[in-house]
């Protein structure tokens, strides 16, 4: 069992697994926001529940947290193994001959992610947090939709979103169907898992995008 | 046709390399590259230049030993092709061509274009066999019938020629597919099942120690192999390696 | 003869498991002989030490071989036993090889089979899982097993993977980049070689108490060949000048179904399967203009009629047709094209055409698949579905050279040098002249006669390396379990190494104008010209003397650039372009003094009214092994008498 998380191939299990994950979430998230569009009180509800319950709080949660930190640190600690396996680098290289820009490019696309949580996290995240344990507000199921239209209100913010949201979209259409590639599903089925990765790829960020757009636009 | 070669040279491992320019001239279509490396050499040699070293060997397709990188591919432009069966009627007059040496910490230089690829060796030493002594009484060769779709993907995968395109396509430097075609060549015989187990346990620790990089499934070692080793392969492995894991 | 082999395994000395430690056996070479010997030998307990000059033991040139390999197995039920196998074999060679130790060969063969599959041999199976067979030439039976088109690779892999286990356990010590420059004989032993590290140009002494050559034949005598670029005869011919008879030298195959050569330019020669003589029909036009309209690109071969084709080796040979031995089929295509029926610019190729075989297996398919047979269309594409899945790799890989697509037009094809079964001479137990000097495979010369039926070199150098020698070896090791360690700090050693180091000094120093590789090629032409698919004595004297000039102008104005103690792949050619120009003219030597036509030597002199061969059995039945004087015209031929008792020597007829 110890091989398991020495390895190369251990560490890209592990990839796959806390990618998949995030995905999972990703759709979970996109579900929940996209109630808001619908109905401001299913939204608030939706969110009062996440935010309250305690099996989601304390136990989701922090796997959440972890999943993300662990996903985004082995894929640095990859990308500088990787760069390290060839020390002397070709003076002429045509990696689109033979691979899409989104494989070969999963770190750029990660990074962006990654700022993007940074200011997710501090656009909700960090004040929810604020909001609930460290000056322990009283509760308010109502509030959810609100903080998030007024935030949606900054045309600069709702651009970065967009932006992000692309590069999320690259990210995916390479990491989602590759993380069955790794888990050793690669079949008659492939075409079918490259179909609906592919789809989800561009659809969930492109959602994320429509419901930001949405609310930036109704919001006056 | 008239060629401009910007050519990788190293005069040995511990040398700092770098790229030369030479023109050739009089480059007949139906040469094969490494042909045309040979006028080259003759005209280096006439003119006191040490001529450049690759490898090569069969030059029909099956050694594995030559690997150039030409102009930013393993193998060079062509598909299903090693260096040897590339052919100039690829390029066309006037062309600029980049070679280069198979680059990886686990392929070092040993002169020019020629490199060192014995940790595939080594993968091999760690597991990529069946233990049966040579006695002359092993069962009748038709006593276990095969699965014809089984013994055709053995053979697919049994087909890798350990030329090392695929660590030098990939930006990771990943032997990945390289082992798992030996792999997967044993995994679907019922002569190598029985140490299945142990062979990819030993086999990805041993390419793991010789410094390749990890699989991103970027897919670039299958587009530039030579002989077409599907990345099934490597879904294959991580599945031996998988169920091997939990059970060792 | 049936038991001769099982009698001698059992009667033959052995060596006990406890002393096979204390013994050191050298292997040079990594085909299938080498590799699967080294397997062998490391298994039984010997340590093993195993050279090869490419980068891995894998890439070894019997990695090329494409077609199959043969085995007494009849699993088709057609009639196939180890006697018919011997007698193909005996035949196919035209009755110049011996006897003994082709029976041997026939009865192993099948336990080769088994133990490929055991290894992992992914060999070709039919849909009942069971494995598949296909004919090859010279042979009324399918025997030949095989893996697609890459038959040697599946084979030297899984010997090559058996090295791999024996490596991992220690007990071969693989030396790569490593060439064999001398023999060292100690009080007329074989105790050793002294070799050069390719990659840093180190000269090293290795010691053992037996030496196995295993490192294939000499076909890039020829400069253009199917050799693979590196093949060379001088692990072979540094033990012949050390005191082992060399046999047959000019004892070639041409191979008739290779791609045809482009330009001067042309390095190697590539070998389609003759494999493919199973489904394809080898034709010229029958009249001289369509010849001519085809060279001058106005006509296609497709466009030509079916009663204006020439399947001149149907007419010729209708009980064997387009499966007669290669020495035949060779022939006949040289004796097409030299009546000025060759097909491309050149006037040196002939059609082998799949067109026939694509609608048979067309119309075969689309009445299995219940759909119309008539539909030509259809059927061309079920057909060609076939021929893919037969052959997909050699039709892909002649198109990648010719740039024509052979499913569509008929692929050019002409014969050239692919194998020698001539090589170092050997006794049963497959001993040089040389004591504990083994030579296994193609080295030595010992199965294949004056011809080499197809599928049979794999079988040799598996039967060689898997099941013979490491049994026979015993014989002469038992009684050496005494002689402990071999020292290498001995005035032979330092005499063997001194004088590797001196070529090595005066080729580097020599300061010539002309490449190696630009002797390599006139010595190919010369060859070709007049020690090819036909000889004749005055060419062949001529070729004598000018072999012999070539060789010392090479000594004087050869330019080798470059260090001796670094990668040089131009030094390390030239030591072996040295040891050609001394076997070409051994060779032609050979050729001169063998007036009849056998195999694939073919003498002028000797043949029928209607161009067959005409062997001359009362004056040649005989093993040519020359022993070596100093020089190679001053060999002298010391002649084994071949004795046929299970086998009726008859004229070899394909009719």
């Amino acid at each position: 069992m110890s091989t398991l998380i020495k390895t190369s191939l251990a560490r890209k299990f592990a990839m796959a697994l806390s990618g998949l994950f995030l995905v999972f979430f990703l759709l979970q998230h996109f579900t929940i926001n996209l109630t808001s569009v619908f109905s401001e009180e299913v939204f608030n509800e939706f969110s009062h529940f996440m935010g309250n319950n305690p099996l989601v709080q304390f136990a989701l949660q922090p796997v959440l947290i972890f999943g993300v930190i662990f996903h985004f640190v082995m894929g640095f600690v990859l990308e500088i193994q990787n760069r390290k396996a060839r020390a002397s680098k070709y003076a002429s290289n045509n990696g689109a001959a033979n691979s899409s820009w989104m494989s070969r490019n999963m770190i750029i696309s990660g990074a962006v992610v990654l700022s993007f949580l940074g200011l997710h996290f501090y656009d909700f995240w960090i004040p929810e947090m604020n909001y609930k344990y460290v000056e322990v507000l009283p509760e308010n199921p109502t509030r959810y939709f609100e903080e998030m239209v007024h935030k949606f209100e900054s045309p600069v913010r709702v651009g970065l979103y967009v932006v992000s949201f692309g590069f999320l979209a690259l990210h995916l259409l390479h990491g989602f169907s590759s993380s069955f590639q790794s888990l050793g599903a690669n079949n008659k089925y492939t075409r079918a898992i490259k179909g609906f990765t592919t789809a989800f790829a561009i659809g969930i960020p492109l959602g994320f995008v429509f419901i930001a757009l949405f609310h930036h636009l109704t919001a006056f | 046709m008239n060629l401009t070669l910007k050519i990788w040279r190293q005069a040995n491992a511990d040398a700092t390399g770098s790229i030369e320019t030479y023109p050739i001239e009089n480059v007949s279509p139906d040469m094969s590259f490494l042909e045309m490396m040979d006028v080259l050499n003759e005209e280096l040699i006439g003119k006191g230049i040490d001529p450049v070293a690759f490898d090569h060997d069969c030059r029909e397709g099956i050694c594995g030993m030559c690997s150039m990188y030409i102009n930013g591919e393993a193998h060079g432009p062509d598909r299903l092709v090693t260096t040897c069966q590339l052919h100039m009627r690829k390029f066309k007059d006037g062309d600029t061509i980049t070679i280069e040496p198979f680059r990886a910490n686990a392929f070092p230089v040993v002169k020019d274009l020629a490199v060192d690829r014995s940790a595939f060796d080594r993968i091999q030493h760690a597991g990529g066999f069946v233990s049966v002594n040579t006695s002359g009484n092993t069962q009748d060769a038709n006593a276990i019938p095969i699965d014809k779709h089984d013994a055709d993907k053995a053979f697919d995968a049994a087909t890798c020629i350990g030329c090392g395109a695929c660590v030098a396509s990939c930006k990771n430097a990943s032997a990945m597919l390289f082992v798992s075609a030996k792999v997967s060549q044993y995994a679907l015989l019922p002569q190598g099942k029985v140490e299945a187990t142990d062979r990819v346990l030993n086999m990805v620790k041993q390419m793991d120690e010789e410094g390749f990089g990890n699989c991103t499934n970027t897919g670039a070692c299958e587009v530039e192999c030579p002989k077409g080793i599907s990345l099934e392969n490597i879904a294959r492995m991580n599945r031996e390696y998988l169920s091997a894991s939990l059970k060792g | 003869m049936a038991d001769k082999w099982t009698n001698h395994k059992s009667h033959i000395n052995l060596v006990s498991p406890a002393n096979k430690r204390l013994i050191d056996v050298i292997v040079v070479g990594t085909g299938l002989a080498g590799a699967s010997a080294s397997a062998t030998l490391a298994e039984l307990g010997y340590n093993v030490k195993t050279f090869c000059f490419q980068d891995s033991p894998r890439r070894a040139h019997s990695i090329a071989a494409q077609g199959g390999i043969n085995a007494a197995k009849n699993y088709q039920g057609d009639g196939d036993s180890t006697y018919r196998l011997f007698y193909d074999t005996i035949k196919g060679g035209d009755y110049r090889s011996r006897e003994a130790n082709v029976h041997r060969l026939a009865e192993v063969s099948t336990n080769i089979i088994d133990q490929c599959v055991a290894q992992g041999v992914p060999f070709a199976r039919d849909y009942g899982g069971l494995l598949d067979n296909r004919s090859f030439g010279g042979v009324l039976v399918s025997r030949t097993f095989y893996a697609k088109g890459q038959t040697g690779q599946q084979l030297l892999l899984g010997a090559y993977s058996a090295m791999n286990r024996q490596i991992g356990r220690g007990k071969i010590k693989m030396y790569n980049r490593h060439e064999m420059m001398d023999i060292v004989l100690v009080d007329g032993k074989a105790r050793g070689i002294i070799t050069r590290n390719l990659v840093n140009g180190q000269i090293e002494r290795h010691g053992a108490h037996a030496v196995v050559i295993a490192s294939g034949g000499y076909g890039n005598v020829f400069f253009l060949s199917t050799n693979a670029m590196g093949s060379n005869v001088s692990a072979g011919w540094k033990i012949h000048k050390k005191g082992a008879h060399f046999a047959n030298p000019c004892f070639t195959q041409i191979h008739p179904t290779c791609i045809p050569v482009s330009g001067d330019h042309q390095s190697k020669l590539t070998l389609m399967s003759e494999s493919l003589r199973n489904d394809g029909r080898i034709w010229v036009p029958k009249n001289i203009e369509d010849v001519n309209a085809i060279r001058e690109g106005k006509l296609k071969p497709t466009e030509i009629a079916e009663e204006n084709r020439d399947y001149y080796l149907e007419r010729r040979y209708p009980a064997f047709g387009n499966l007669v031995p290669r020495d035949v089929a060779s022939r006949a295509a040289k004796e097409r094209c030299d009546a000025g029926y060759g097909v491309n610019k050149t006037g040196e190729a002939v059609y082998l055409d799949f067109a026939s075989a694509i609608m048979r297996y067309g119309k075969e398919q689309a009445h299995v698949k219940g759909l119309n047979e008539n539909d030509a269309v259809l059927v061309k594409k079920l057909g060609q579905d076939v021929v893919r899945a037969k052959y997909g790799n050699l039709f892909q890989m002649y198109e990648k050279i010719v740039d024509q697509n052979p499913y569509e037009t008929p692929m050019m094809i002409y014969p050239a040098v692919h194998y020698t079964m001539g090589g170092v001479w050997v006794d049963y137990n497959l001993m040089t002249s040389i004591p504990g000097c083994y030579a296994i495979g193609e080295a030595n010369f010992s199965d294949h006669g004056a011809n080499r039926l197809g599928a049979s070199a794999l079988m040799q150098g598996l039967a060689d390396g898997y099941f013979v020698l490491p049994y026979t070896i015993g014989d002469y090791l038992a009684s050496d379990i005494r002689t402990g360690a071999i020292d290498t700090n001995t005035p032979e050693f330092e005499a063997a190494e001194k004088a590797v180091k001196d070529q090595i000094d005066a080729f580097v120093n020599n300061n010539g104008k002309n490449s190696v590789d630009s002797y390599h090629r006139k010595l190919g032409k010369i060859m070709w010209n007049k020690c090819g698919m036909s000889r004749n004595a005055e060419g062949l004297k001529e070729a004598i003397a000018e072999i012999k000039a070539l060789r010392e102008d090479f000594y004087k104005n050869v330019n080798v650039p470059g260090k001796a103690n670094e990668f040089n792949e131009q030094l390390a050619k030239a030591g072996r372009v040295a040891d050609f120009l001394e076997l070409g003219e051994l060779f032609a030597k050979d050729a001169l003094e063998r007036t009849e036509s056998c195999g694939g030597h073919f003498r002028e002199e000797s043949q029928t009214p209607e161009g067959e061969a005409l062997r001359d059995d009362e004056n040649f039945t005989f093993v040519s092994a020359w022993e070596y004087k100093g020089e190679p015209s001053e060999a002298v031929l010391v002649k084994e008498d071949l004795n046929y008792e299970e086998i009726e020597v008859k004229t070899r007829s394909y009719k």
